[in-house]
Parts: structure tokens; sequence; C-alpha cells
């Protein structure tokens, strides 16, 4: 919302400055985003007179001019404009001079060998309009010497507000003006706006054909003719305001009604009677219904759009926009004056659908003051008769307006109870009323009734609003808000804080730590299982952010993809967040995910003197899911690695982890050549993904106490074995039978070698383990091992086939 | 190699032998003997030759050992003169010898030590708890968490994906409201019933969430993703906001401000941060406010608690009375207040992001230069940012 500082002075009388005027905007709550004073910014700009204007001599399209600016002394200046010559009146400026158009800043110069103090000026050089032919040619009478703002009248600075949804009454300037006077910025100027005197009725029948259902589309509708207008240019005054907030003025009667619009927050429309066939009606729009709009675009109408038609079809969107075939210019004589209102939500609606964006619809979606349309109907017509001439008729009138006048019973005290503030009950009255309510009563509850400009107010935390924002919530002092109970108690849930440790282990193991978006191409989340129609998103950014992600991976693995093209081919990425199965609340889980590209490993990457990093494989990932595990505290004792894992990994190189087989928390491995192929990644990279949430959880125990701490008198003892056993028994399972052989005594199992080759059959491999035995009551006698090492080997042997490699 | 070298030297030493063997040697005897003895020792090149010279003079058959036995057959005048030469000799030949063995360590120390260099200019590889990163998102989050940990919040959570009633309609944003449109709303397709599930626009229904799943007293903060559809320098389709929510008999505006100027002053880190309230307007609290804070911008740098210009931060209310009823609370009973902050915000005004889409571009280099050291914990008994 824009306006004039003279503009809101027609509304307001008041001494404040301009500063304090801004400044108590921003304090009730009317932003201001920003003032425009041109006349600050054109300072330098001075009315001149050209003197002489004679051919350079170095240059054929180039002036030397003579110029008095004001002063009487002659002012060299060379001047490129072709309609420079002498006797005429133009907008000079000296050197030192910003020239905004330009964005230079002017200098003494010589140009082609002629010395040039300062520049004669166009429009556009000064930010003022396109004019790039000439310099401005202003009329003889122009005072020479003027600062040329002030000539132009462009010295009325242009405030604009951020206004708030909630606030119709303040997109008139009148409603800005009401809300500084209670502000204590000055006295509002009231003005009555008594009705209009027509001769006879308006002779352009009128209905509105809309059933019960649909009545309360358009409430209240008002009409008038005035004959015998000349709509010629408006005045002056009224262009320069419509200009100064960004509006082109058309003609007088088009000017009137923007001009309503922003005065009096009262949209208007006006038809070209001649143009219309018959009497209007206000309807629904027809189905396969167009208007070429006066915006220059034809609109395709539906049937819960309202429209206003006559005999021809169409003439109008209802408070949106005008059609162009009725629309007024300077050949009108006698003109339609609508002014109607319409209902809040189809208007949004149908402004939503056209995609038009209008004054008229951005007041009326927001809530025109419906006492505001007949008044606002005289008030027009007053403008009209005064500035175009013609009489006028009768107003022909359709519907009530609606009630909407409400009455609060409000107790001063809520002010307390919700602010924090005291403040005294005359102040708060005299608050209200100047806001336009009125309050009744006189005790510790006043019945306070709305004005019809306020429909954003409803209830008593609404007058609190009122009260406080004009008071000044400065006015309001902090007071503590005291923590409940004494030492803080912890404020996550185990989820939250394994969130939390999760992202610091990962990180602490190289990994950075990503965002990357939670929806991704259609493709990618396909492939990863995902891409369901409930998890399409109807109206994406772009097309390749169009669903929403069923796996951490293709968003991390196209990430270091992106970092190698860029020439960091090691990139370590980790994300924590969410992933999306379905679009309910279960749907939803929240994973840990990392990818390792090129030979980014735990313990570095690329080449080094003590020995270059290998290129990642599964057993990185590997690593860094059992690690964010161990961190998370998850009780690992029923924990399996298996092999395989979903589609988009590699069969071979992958493992699932899981709690059994129906509850798999997680996956590892490299990705499937084909998803890689199709995520257009090239090199290796490996990745692990977890579900933070399917992960259980420690049983919760009565006490803190760790369990007693047994620590062995006897040395430990380390037995080596190799075993040969088919090349697919899982060098795991060997590895659980020799833990499972004597739990007793075995105390841990390394694997320290596998070998294929020559010394082992075709087929099968051999699995070196160092067995580790901790005695715990004596130590051990050479025929003891040897019967533990005998148990180990049958064990293992009955579990995998393995036999002792000879 | 050294045995050789001892049996070498024994074999030389073995020749001087014959020529000491008598019994009633001279006192110039002994003297040329003691000469030659500590020579030998001086000459002794290592631990090998200086042993066999050991054993030469002080072994079983050593010379000197040789003359200590012929005193077991003096005459007592005889021993006293001959027992102190004799033995005198032995403590200095034994002297000589440790002397002579330790300076033998010594030298062999010194040539092992000269030998045992490395250069220790050569880089070693970078530690993974140093190459690791937590994104500035995160930190900021765990910053903003445990400030109001303190303050007694819990932090509660809910789902992206939200339904129209949640993310607008409970939150008093009534159907086709233009209030609806300042938030550009990425929708799902509709169900069969024609139904569109949203992104959430802002952390709010986990307000309606909280509140319908607990009864009051509430205390909680609610960080989390939020999208709108919108896209420039200072603006993505995504990006997160932390919530706060009290709601109890008592909370007003004035302990709202208490709470945020708390807030910022510790977030910030800065002893009295100068706040703004401006009346605003959100459909779901009312009375409304967006907060400023005052700071100074010189070049690319930001700083609290100095300056003229003002920032807008946050916006904030007490919690509309339909909400509240949408929520099953009586608004005349219960009341409260709440507060929005924009996570990415506050994370580039603190740390000086100056564009908000590299945030989620997963770019090492940014996350290398933005992004925090994972054993970096924001506490309060630490300091937020250490």
């Amino acid at each position: 919302m824009k306006f004039t500082l003279s503009w809101l002075k027609d509304h307001l009388d008041t001494t404040a400055s301009l500063d304090e005027i801004a400044e108590t905007l921003t304090r009730i709550g009317l932003e201001v985003e920003g003032i425009e004073d041109k006349a600050a910014a054109l300072k330098p700009y001075v009315v001149a007179r050209v003197l002489t204007a004679e051919q350079h001599p170095n240059a054929d399209r180039l002036r030397v001019c003579t110029v008095d600016a004001g002063d009487g002394q002659p002012l060299q200046v060379v001047c490129g404009a072709p309609n420079a010559r002498a006797g005429m009146i133009s907008v000079f400026a000296p050197p030192g001079t910003y020239v905004p158009g330009k964005n230079i800043t002017l200098s003494v110069g010589t140009i082609r060998g002629i010395e040039s103090r300062g520049m004669l000026c166009s429009g556009a050089e000064l930010g003022l309009g396109d004019d790039h032919d000439g310099i401005l040619d202003l009329p003889a009478d122009a005072p020479v010497g003027q600062p040329y703002a002030l000539y132009a009248g462009l010295d009325d600075p242009v405030v604009e507000i951020n206004l708030t949804p909630n606030r119709p009454d303040c997109t008139a300037v009148s409603g800005i003006a009401r809300d500084l006077a209670a502000a204590g910025l000055g006295t509002l100027k009231r003005a009555a706006e008594p009705p209009v005197r027509g001769e006879g009725p308006c002779p352009v029948p009128l209905a509105v054909e809309l059933d019960a259902q649909h009545r309360d589309l358009c409430p209240l509708f008002a009409l008038r003719l005035v004959r015998g207008v000349r709509n010629g240019p408006s005045p002056d005054w009224m262009q320069a305001r419509l200009r100064a907030i960004g509006l082109r003025p058309i003609n007088a009667l088009v000017d009137i009604t923007n001009y309503m619009t922003f005065d009096r927050g009262r949209p208007l429309h006006v038809f070209d009677a001649a143009k219309v066939a018959g009497g209007l009606s206000v309807r629904l729009a027809r189905s396969g219904e167009s208007l070429k709009g006066l915006d220059g675009r034809e609109h395709a109408l539906t049937e819960e759009m309202v429209v206003i038609a006559d005999g021809n079809g169409v003439e109008s969107i209802a408070g949106i926009v005008g059609g162009a075939a009725s629309g007024c210019d300077a050949g009108t004589t006698d003109v339609l004056i609508e002014s109607a209102l319409w209902n809040p939500q189809n208007i949004a609606q149908t402004g939503r659908r056209l995609g038009v964006v209008t004054d008229a619809r951005y007041r009326f979606e927001r809530g025109v003051d419906p006492a505001s349309t007949l008044p606002g109907l005289d008030r027009a017509t007053r403008l009209v008769l005064e500035i175009c001439g013609g009489s006028p008729s009768e107003a022909v009138v359709a519907g009530e307006p609606p009630e909407t006048e409400r009455v609060i019973d409000f107790p001063w005290t809520e002010v307390r109870r919700l602010a924090g503030i005291e403040l005294p009950r005359a102040e708060m009255k005299i608050i209200l009323e100047s806001l336009g309510f009125h309050v009744a009563g006189t005790g510790e509850r006043a019945k306070v009734l709305t004005p019809s400009w306020r429909p954003d107010v409803e209830g008593k935390a609404d007058l609190v609003e009122e009260v406080v924002r004009i008071a000044g919530l400065d006015r309001i002092e902090a007071k503590p808000l005291p923590r409940p109970g004494n030492v803080a108690k912890p404020v996550l849930t185990p989820l939250q804080r394994r969130t939390r440790v999760a992202k610091r282990a990962l990180a602490g193991r190289g990994l950075m730590e990503a965002v990357t978006w939670s929806f991704i191409p259609h493709a990618d989340a396909e492939l990863f299982g995902g891409g369901g129609a409930d998890l399409v998103l109807a109206n994406p950014i772009a097309s390749e952010l169009s669903d929403m992600r069923p796996s951490l991976v293709p968003g991390l693995a196209r990430a270091a993809q992106r970092n190698a093209d860029r020439g960091y081919p090691d990139a370590a990425l980790f994300e924590v967040g969410q992933c999306f199965a379905s679009d309910a609340p279960e749907g939803q889980s929240l994973r840990a995910a990392a990818v390792r590209r090129g030979s980014a490993g735990f313990a570095g990457a690329g080449r080094h003197w003590d020995g270059a990093a290998p290129a990642v494989d599964a057993f990185q990932a590997k690593a860094d899911a059992l690690a964010l595990l161990a961190n998370l505290g998850v009780p690992t004792g029923g924990l399996q690695v298996v092999a395989g894992g979903p589609a988009w990994l590699h069969p071979g190189r992958s493992g699932t982890l899981q709690f059994g087989p129906k509850n798999q928390v997680g996956h590892f491995g490299e990705l499937h050549p084909r998803v890689a192929k199709a995520l257009d990644l090239k090199g290796n990279l490996v990745v692990f993904e977890i579900d933070l949430g399917a992960l259980p959880l420690p049983k919760s125990k009565p006490t803190k106490t760790k369990p007693v701490l047994a620590l062995p008198d006897f040395q430990p003892l380390s037995r080596d074995f190799a075993f040969v056993v088919g090349r697919d028994v899982p060098a795991g399972e060997i590895v659980r039978a020799a833990l499972g052989a004597e739990r007793k005594l075995v105390a841990g199992v390394e694997v320290f070698d596998i070998y294929e080759g020559t010394g082992v059959p075709e087929g099968q491999k051999s699995v070196a383990v160092a067995v580790r035995l901790q005695p715990v009551e004596r130590t051990l006698t050479d025929a003891e091992i040897e019967a533990v090492s005998q148990k180990i080997v049958a064990e293992v042997s009955r579990k995998t086939g393995a036999s002792l490699r000879a | 190699m050294r045995l050789l070298d001892i049996a070498q030297t024994r074999k030389r030493l073995r020749i001087k032998r014959t020529s000491t063997t008598n019994g009633t040697m001279a006192s110039t005897d002994l003297d040329t003997l003691e000469r030659d003895l500590l020579a030998q020792v001086e000459a002794a090149s290592d631990e090998a030759a200086l042993e066999a010279v050991r054993v030469a003079a002080l072994g079983k058959k050593g010379s000197v050992s040789d003359l200590l036995k012929t005193l077991g057959a003096m005459t007592p005048d005889e021993r006293k003169t001959r027992g102190p030469q004799i033995n005198g000799l032995r403590d200095r030949v034994q002297g000589a010898l440790g002397a002579r063995r330790e300076a033998l360590a010594e030298a062999a120390l010194e040539a092992r030590l000269s030998a045992e260099r490395v250069d220790v200019t050569l880089p070693v590889r970078e530690a993974p708890d140093t190459r690791g990163r937590i994104h500035p998102i995160s930190q900021v989050i765990d910053e903003i968490t445990a400030i109001f940990a303190d303050m007694g919040f819990a932090v509660a959570e809910g789902p992206d994906i939200e339904t129209d009633e949640l993310n607008f309609t409970a939150l008093n944003f009534p159907p086709g409201h233009p209030a609806r449109e300042m938030h550009d709303t990425f929708f799902l397709a509709p169900d069969r019933d024609g139904k569109r599930k949203v992104l959430r626009t802002h952390t709010s229904p986990v307000q309606i969430r909280t509140m319908r799943a607990q009864q009051p007293p509430i205390r909680v903060i609610i960080p989390g993703r939020t999208y709108r559809h919108d896209s420039d320098q200072t603006h993505t389709p995504m990006f997160h906001q932390v919530e706060g929510l009290v709601i109890d008999r008592t909370a007003n505006i004035a302990n709202l401000k208490w709470v945020l100027e708390e807030f910022t002053r510790a977030f910030f880190e800065v002893d009295a941060v100068k706040m703004r309230f401006r009346p605003s307007f959100f459909p779901f609290t009312e009375p409304s406010a967006e907060v400023d804070i005052q700071c100074s911008r010189k070049g690319g740098e930001i700083r609290f608690g100095e300056g003229t210009d003002w920032l807008e931060i946050l916006g904030c209310g007490m919690v509309h009375p339909n909400v509240l009823r949408n929520c099953g609370l009586d608004p005349d009973e219960y009341q409260g207040f709440a507060f929005g902050v924009g996570i990415d915000r506050i994370a580039m005004l603190k740390y000086g992001m100056p564009d908000l889409r590299p945030f989620f571009e997963a770019d090492v280099r940014w996350l290398d230069h933005y992004g925090f050291r994972p054993l970096d914990v924001p506490s309060l008994v630490a300091g937020l940012s250490g």
C-alpha cells in the first residue's frame, strides 16, 4: 500500500514530520517498507534556460549550449540531444550531481575539445520515465532557477507500507489516517458524504440474478448513470498522486475509480453507458463464457465466478477486472458508475483461478467496508461531476448492507491478563473510540461495538491487540517466566537424543553433514522404492524436485557426484533426516545415511607418502554403520549382518543389518551399477542407511549402576587356526561357531587372513582366525589348551563344513 | 664377528702375559703392567674388545688376578707394601674399564641417534574427527535447544506432510482467506476424496498436535523442516523453523518478551540486545508482533547489541482463542504465547553466510568453511559457540 504525504494530509490534520509519521506507522503495526522522497533525490536539478545552442565544431551530433540556471551566469554545456535549441526551458544538473538514469556522477569534462560544466537532462536521466528522445522541454513560463522536483510536483514523498492481510481498512489512505490519529499524530478529518441528488431514476435496469444459495456473493449492488460527461485527462493533482503510487493515469473516469480505491478503499467500476446493451445483471458466469479484460487478457470464466452482464454478454468480472468492450474512453459521454459488495472468499477464489491481481481484488478479498457502498458511489459521483461535468441520475440499489457490527463483552482486565500491562481504563477507552469502536458501560466490563470497516476484530483478544498496539508494545515490560522445577530435567526424547548423537558420531568419522532437499526427481524416487502417487507434489518448484524422498541415499549420491564434477572426487557426506513411505505421519521415518566416494575412507583420502588411500568399499560403509549403532548405544546382541539388500544395492556387495528377518534396520554396500548409471554417478561410491526409529532402545533399568567388572588374574593366550571352507560360506559363521565353542574361555575371535589360490582347492577359501582364550580360574595346561582347540575345530567344522588347512 | 674379535684379542694378550707371570715382580714392572693395561683399555674400540681386556686382566687367569693370588704366599711385611700396590693396580684397571665402558655405550647411543631420523615436516593425514563437519543448521538447532532447555522447554516434533486442517484451518486460517496466500504452499496430489495434503508451511501445526496430545502446562520448542513455493537469494523451497509454545494459566506478552530477550541475548552471545516489538498479523496469534533486533553492519559483518540497523528475526504473539478452542482448551481458562524463528535466517545472521541457497547444495568447500567440528557441542556452561 502506497500513498503520498500530501494525500495523507487530506485526511489527517497533523504537524508531525515525515520521520515521525513513518516511525509511528511501524510502531502501530503498519510497517513502513520504504519512503521515496524524489525532492531529496532530485535536489540539485533546477529549471534552466538554454541561452544559445550552436553546432559543436568537432562533432556532428553534439551542440555547445550556454545555460542560465537562475543566477544569470551563462554556463557552457555540451549536449547531445537533438532537441536542444536556444530559448528552450529545460532541466540542468551542475557538476557533482548524481544522475540516477545513468548511474554516474557528473564532473567538469571536456568533450571533443570543448569544456562542459554540467548537463541538460531528459526525464529518463532523472529516472522519471523513458523519454530518450531528448532533454526535457518545459513550458516557457517555467520558473528558471527553481528546483525541478518542486516545479514538477515531485516533492510529495511516497510512503509504502507492508500491509498485513487483516487490515482491509488500511488499504485506504483514510484508514491509515484514522490509525495515525488514534496514535496521537493529529486529528482525523471527517467529511460526511451526503447523498447525491439525482435527476430522475437510473434508466438502466439492474437485476441481481443469484439464487438464494448464492445471494451472499453479492449482498449489495448500486448503480448510477451520469449523462453528458467530458472524459478528458484527470486533473494534474490526481494524476500526480496516481503516478506517485505507481499507477498510470488513463482518463478522468478511470482515474477517479482508481483514486477512490486508494483514497477510501472503495473499488468502483465505470461502464460506458453507450456500450451497454439493455440492462445490467449480476449473475454467475456460464460455462464457456469469456471476457477480454481491461488488462488486455482474455479470461475464460467458470460457473462459480460472478459477473456483470448485459445483452451482449459478460461485461465485467465482479470485483476483479472490467471488460474492454464496455470500458470508458475519451469518447464516453454517459457513464454508469458501479459500487458493489462482493463475497471475499469468492473473489479470492476467482482471482486465484484467473491469475489476476488487481487493486480491486486485493481489497474485496480482504473485505471492503460494507457501509462504504453508497457513500462511495456518492463520493465518486461528486468527483465525476467536478471533473467531467454531467448530470446524475438517482442510484439504483439492489440488496442490503449485511449486518457486520459485533458487540464484544470486554472485561478491561483482559489487557492485563493477556498483555501483562496495567493501563488506565480511560486511556484504553480513548484508544478504542478513536479507532471507531463504540464503547458502552462504565464498570469493569464494557460493551464494545466494532465498526463496519474492521471485519478482523472478532473478540476480546482482538481488542487487546488494538489497545496495546496503539498504546505501544514497547510499554510492556519483560517479566521473567520462571522455570518449572529446580534442576533441569532432560528435554530430549530417546530418539531426539539419538539424532543428535548420530550427527556427531558420523561427523567424528570424517563425514560432512549435508542437508539435501526433501523432494527429489520422480525417477530417483522410483529407483529407491518410492514415487508413489501419494508422495508426488502437485506443484513442484522444479520438475526435478517433484517427489518426497523414500531414502536419503539418492540426494547424497548426487551431491557427492556434484562435488566430484567440481574437482572434489573424495567427498564423504552424511545426512540425518526424514524419509517418506506414505503421506501419513507413520509413513515418515527418521534416517541416517552416508556416502563415501572415491578414496574417502575413514583414515583419509587420496595419495599420501605413507601409502595411498584405497578406493572405498562396502566395508567402509559397514564400519560407519556399526560405529553409528555403537555410538547410539544400540544393544547389538541380536544384531545380524546378512548378505544382500534392497534392489538399489549391488546384490553381491551389500548387506542388511537386522534384528531378525522382520526387523531390518538398515543397509550398506555399493550401489547397484544400474542405479549408479541412472543417477549419472561415475567412480566408486559406497553408502549406508539406517532407520533410527527402528533401532531397539536399551531396556530401561531401575539403576544406573554398571554390572560388576571381573578382571581375571591370568594371562590371556591366543591360538591361530586356518580353516578351509567353501568360498560362499560367510566368514561370520566361522567366527560365530568359534565364539560359541567354549563360551567360558573364548573371549574373542579375529579374522586375520582370507586366501584363495594355490594350495587351496578350487571353489574353496582359507579363513585364518586368531582365537583369544581368557582363563578365569587358573592357568591352562597344555592339555587343556589342546582340548579347547579341538573343540573349536570341531564346532567350526560342524557348523560350516570347514576343515583345518593342512 | 664379535666372538671372533674377542678370540683374536685374547691371543694377543696371552703372548704378553707370559712375560708377566713372575710373582716377585718389581714395582717398576707393576707400573709397566698398569701402563700396558690402561693403554689396552683405552684402545678397546667396542664392547667386545673391552671385555677381552677385562678378562685378560681381571679374569680368573688374568694378569692382575694372578698377581693378587701371589699375596697369599707373601710375608706380612711384604704384603704390607705389595698389597696396596697390587690392589691399587686392580682398582685403577677396574675404574678405567668402567669409564671406558660408559664412554663406549655413550658413543654407541650417539651413533644410533644420529642414524635414527624422521622428517618431521612430512604431513600426517588429517584425523577423521577434524575432517568431519556438523551442518550449521544442526549446530544452530543444538544451540537453540540448549538455551530453551535451560528455561524448561521440551522439544516437540511433527511430520513434514500435514493435513490442510492442521497446517491452516486449526490455526485459524479460514479457507480462502488471503492469509493462506502469504504461505506459498506445496500441495501433494489430491486423494480419492479430493483432499490435498500439504508440505507444512511452518512448524505451527505441531502446536496443534502438542495441545491436542497433552494438557497444560505446556512448554515446548518445535524445530523442523518447512516448505514454501519460493526460490531466490533469501528464499529456498525448503527451510527450517523453530517454533516455541507456552500454554498455562498466566503466560502473557510480558513473559513472552522476557523469553525472547533471554533467547536473543544467549543466542547471539552478547550481554544485551535491543529489541523492537512491532504489531503484526498472524492468523494463529492475537495480539501478534514481529520482532526486530538492533545491530550494526560493516562490510559483511553483523554485530548485535550495537549499531542503528533493525533486523527482523521472528514473529510471535498470544495464542489465538480460536486456536485454543480448536484444541479443546477454554481461552478464558488457558492462555499462552507462541513464536517462530527462521533457523537458517538466524544462522546466517550469526555466522555471516551471505546466501541461503548453498545451505542445501552439499558443496564440501562450503561445509568445510561454515560447518562445525563434531566435538563443538553447544552448551550453556561452555558457551554456545566456544
